[in-house]
């Protein structure tokens, strides 16, 4: 056996020459880069121009539409723009869960021999992958405030709900009262019933009976402890419907027409290119991986949901990351729509005190730091579904 | 007035600080060079050198508000800002049209300036602090306007307590934003801003249905009733707050030369005025006995030489451009369709706020 070991990998040797050329290359660029910035300082200076970020404890003083995060204009500009940031991450967010949902549908649409399912999707996805997204987003802006009707003769599809131009309103539920305690117990039962399932699981596969019978059990349980909670701390729901007051409906859930766009369009946008993404990736997987499961007595849902998907997603899970990086580079076009995340917040603020170039940097800190945060995370997800090799 | 909704100003606004970036960047290395580059320096005298050299001055415009800096249907721009901005070219190079403008943004504008893009920036600019303090100079207000709402008349609004809950159209980086967010917090009017970074969307979105009102200024209110309602009439403006706000030609900080030309140029229109010289009697005035009068057209010498030019400067402005009266009703007055009161904006004599120095 020993006379079959592998040959031992010959290191090659240093070329002294090629890595004296990539030295050379990179000092230069440097080189380049710090003369650059050298001049930028002293330009600016020259002319006046202040550079720092002091300007950020100052008062913003101008108005945010509207905030995931509390805002009001007393304050500093360094709250401002982290608002902005927290409206890009929820706003993307909401997309990426969106559009993957969609996507995937989509995409097994694509795939399908039903020639009405097939075409429609084949329609939607040209649509929307071959026009420009700010076109679409102002397509769906001016939709809202030119398609629905004013607020006094609102579209009113069921109790309590009022679509108008400007912006779609929900009866909204609050929960009066030490809610927290609730949502608590209710995440404590969910949290409870998801270890009890893994556990019957590892049991299964240990032994082979079926067991964990029981753990359904735990969601009325569960909803009976919460139900108490409810009663001792003497919570109270407290629903909220909109009435139309002098200008505008007051109370309820406000989506506005800035949010509805945004989201709409980006979803759409997104959603056409996952569902290619999910369609080549089932379509990559070898045709005798279907016909093994099949010759094995799968159904067709059982193949695709044990056989074909774990082989798929290795090789969507790639090609994925980088739309969710484009959701959120794309997010920025909220400013087109009047959708206030980070980059409007960052146009305003370099406006309000023409610290343009802090502005621009700080943006673009922020949005490459999220991305590769974001492919981080992907990479890793990427490394645990991917094939172990050895 | 042509709407364009597909306008994405902000990215030429980003962009534009980018360059700003690379520009300064790049023009380091040679200084001893005269200004062929586009970045002058700000030492004296350097912005009139320039200017001469190349044979024209750069403006920065808007976008389009008509009355203050627009291009009419030939291309022609007009304006009282772009007045302002030929009378310094009639002053600099003896001819008015030796004037080009660059339209920018809000966003854009103090940046252009502050860069070199252009030497000269007449766009509706509120004369404030942190503007003036931050790299620019403001020479002297060539308009005094005010912050209004612009509300339909049928919402039955006369005062501002009228106006609680209503949503507010506002354009991003202007100072009506935070005017809304003070009085909006000082009079707790719970009102709901809709932000839009460019003049066309914000305006858009207002006549839509999408806001109550439109905050911008009166000025620029009165050129929107103007050009975009179908009926005027149907509208009402109303003043946001009590505060006036000097629209006042700025240039970048360090050449006082430059700054001079352009503060006096702007006298030159009001002294214009007040001396009864117009565009039709200056050729008359030439001849006139009155050594004020005659100090004012450069027949007495002294008064170009001090500012590095032509003795007859303030001659070609009123020749070729016209005195602030001429100017203010051709452009946004009475022979204009915006009909704005001279109000304000009458000489100091006839009890509004405009008064030139002295031309000694």
């Amino acid at each position: 056996m020993t006379n079959d070991a592998p040959p031992k990998p010959v290191k090659p040797p240093v070329n002294w020459r090629l890595l004296g050329l990539q030295l050379a290359v990179v000092a230069t660029v440097l080189l380049i880069f710090g003369w650059m910035l050298h001049n930028m300082f002293s330009n600016l200076a020259k002319r006046g121009i202040m550079v720092g970020f002091d300007y950020l404890e100052r008062t913003a003083r101008f108005p945010i539409a509207e905030s995931v995060l509390d805002y009001t204009p007393a304050d500093s500009f360094a709250w401002a723009i982290t608002v902005g940031v927290a409206n890009t991450l929820f706003i993307s967010l909401i997309v990426i869960v969106l559009s993957t949902v969609l996507g995937v549908l989509l995409g097994l649409a694509r795939r399908s021999t039903h020639p009405l399912a097939y075409g429609l999707a084949s329609a939607f996805t040209d649509a929307i992958r071959n026009t420009p997204l700010v076109v679409q987003l102002l397509f769906w802006y001016g939709f809202i405030t030119y398609g629905l009707p004013a607020s006094a003769e609102a579209f009113n599809p069921a109790p309590g709900v009022f679509f108008t131009d400007r912006g779609l309103y929900f009866p909204s539920l609050r929960i009066d009262g030490a809610a927290w305690i609730f949502w608590l117990t209710i995440i404590m039962g969910g949290a409870f019933f998801v270890y009890a399932q893994r556990r019957a699981a590892r049991e299964t596969r240990k032994t082979g009976l079926k067991s964990g019978r029981r753990n359904l059990l735990i969601v009325p349980a569960t909803i009976v402890a919460a139900l108490i909670v409810w009663a001792v701390f003497g919570l109270t729901l407290d629903v909220s419907t909109p009435v139309l007051g002098r200008f505008n409906f007051g109370g309820g859930l406000l989506l506005s027409p800035e949010f509805v766009a945004i989201i709409l369009g980006l979803v759409l946008y997104t959603t056409a290119f996952i569902g290619e993404i999910v369609r080549s990736g089932i379509g990559a997987v070898a045709k005798g991986q279907w016909e093994a499961g099949r010759a094995i007595g799968l159904s067709e849902r059982q193949n695709l949901r044990f056989v074909i998907a774990p082989q798929a997603l290795r090789i969507i899970v790639p090609p994925l990351t980088s739309q969710y990086i484009n959701i959120l580079k794309n997010s920025t076009l909220g400013l087109v729509v009047g959708y206030p995340e980070l980059n409007f917040v960052i146009a305003t603020t370099i406006n309000q005190t023409g610290q343009a170039i802090e502005g621009v940097f700080i943006l673009m800190v922020v949005f490459l730091s999220i991305s590769i945060a974001a492919s981080l995370l992907m990479n890793w997800y990427n490394s645990r579904i991917a094939l172990t090799t050895r | 007035m042509k709407r364009n909704i597909f306008h994405i100003s902000n990215f030429r606004g980003l962009a534009l600080g980018a360059a700003a970036v690379f520009m300064s960047a790049c023009s380091g290395a040679d200084r001893d060079e005269p200004e062929t580059t586009a970045a002058p320096a700000a030492d004296r005298g350097s912005t009139l050198a320039a200017v001469q050299q190349r044979g024209h001055i750069r403006c920065g415009a808007s976008q389009g508000t008509v009355g203050f800096g627009s291009p009419d249907v030939n291309g022609y721009w007009r304006g009282i800002d772009v007045d302002t901005c030929r009378a310094v070219a009639a002053a600099v190079l003896g001819d008015r049209d030796k004037a080009r403008f660059i339209p920018l943004t809000g966003q854009q504008r103090l940046t252009a300036l502050q860069t070199g893009e252009i030497d000269l920036l007449p766009r509706t600019t509120t004369w404030t602090l942190l503007r003036d303090a931050n790299g620019v100079n403001f020479t002297t207000p060539n308009f005094y306007d005010y912050t209004g709402f612009m509300l339909r008349r049928d919402k039955n609004v006369t005062e501002l307590k009228d106006m609680k809950g209503a949503s507010i159209c506002i354009q991003t980086g202007s100072m009506p934003e935070v005017i809304f967010a003070d009085i909006s917090h000082k009079y707790e009017l719970e009102m709901r801003p809709v932000i839009f970074d460019s003049v066309q969307a914000t305006r858009q979105a207002f006549f839509s249905g999408r806001c109550d009102a439109l905050i911008t200024d009166a000025s620029a209110l009165a050129s929107v009733r103007a050009t975009l309602a179908k009926n005027p009439d149907d509208f009402i403006i109303i003043p946001a707050n009590e505060e006036i706000t000097p629209l006042t030609p700025a240039v970048r900080h360090g050449d006082d030369q430059w700054f001079d030309i352009v503060r006096f140029s702007i006298f030159a229109m009001l002294m214009g005025e007040q001396l009864g010289i117009s565009q039709e009697n200056v050729d008359e005035m030439l001849k006139s006995k009155d050594p004020t009068v005659q100090r004012f057209l450069g027949q007495e010498a002294g008064n170009g030489k001090a500012l590095g030019l032509n003795e007859d400067w303030a001659y070609n402005i009123i020749k070729q451009v016209g005195n602030y009266s001429e100017v203010y009703d051709r452009n946004v007055g009475v022979d204009s369709p915006l009909q704005i009161e001279r109000g304000l904006n009458r000489l100091y004599r006839d009890g509004g706020l405009m008064t030139p120095a002295p031309f000694y």
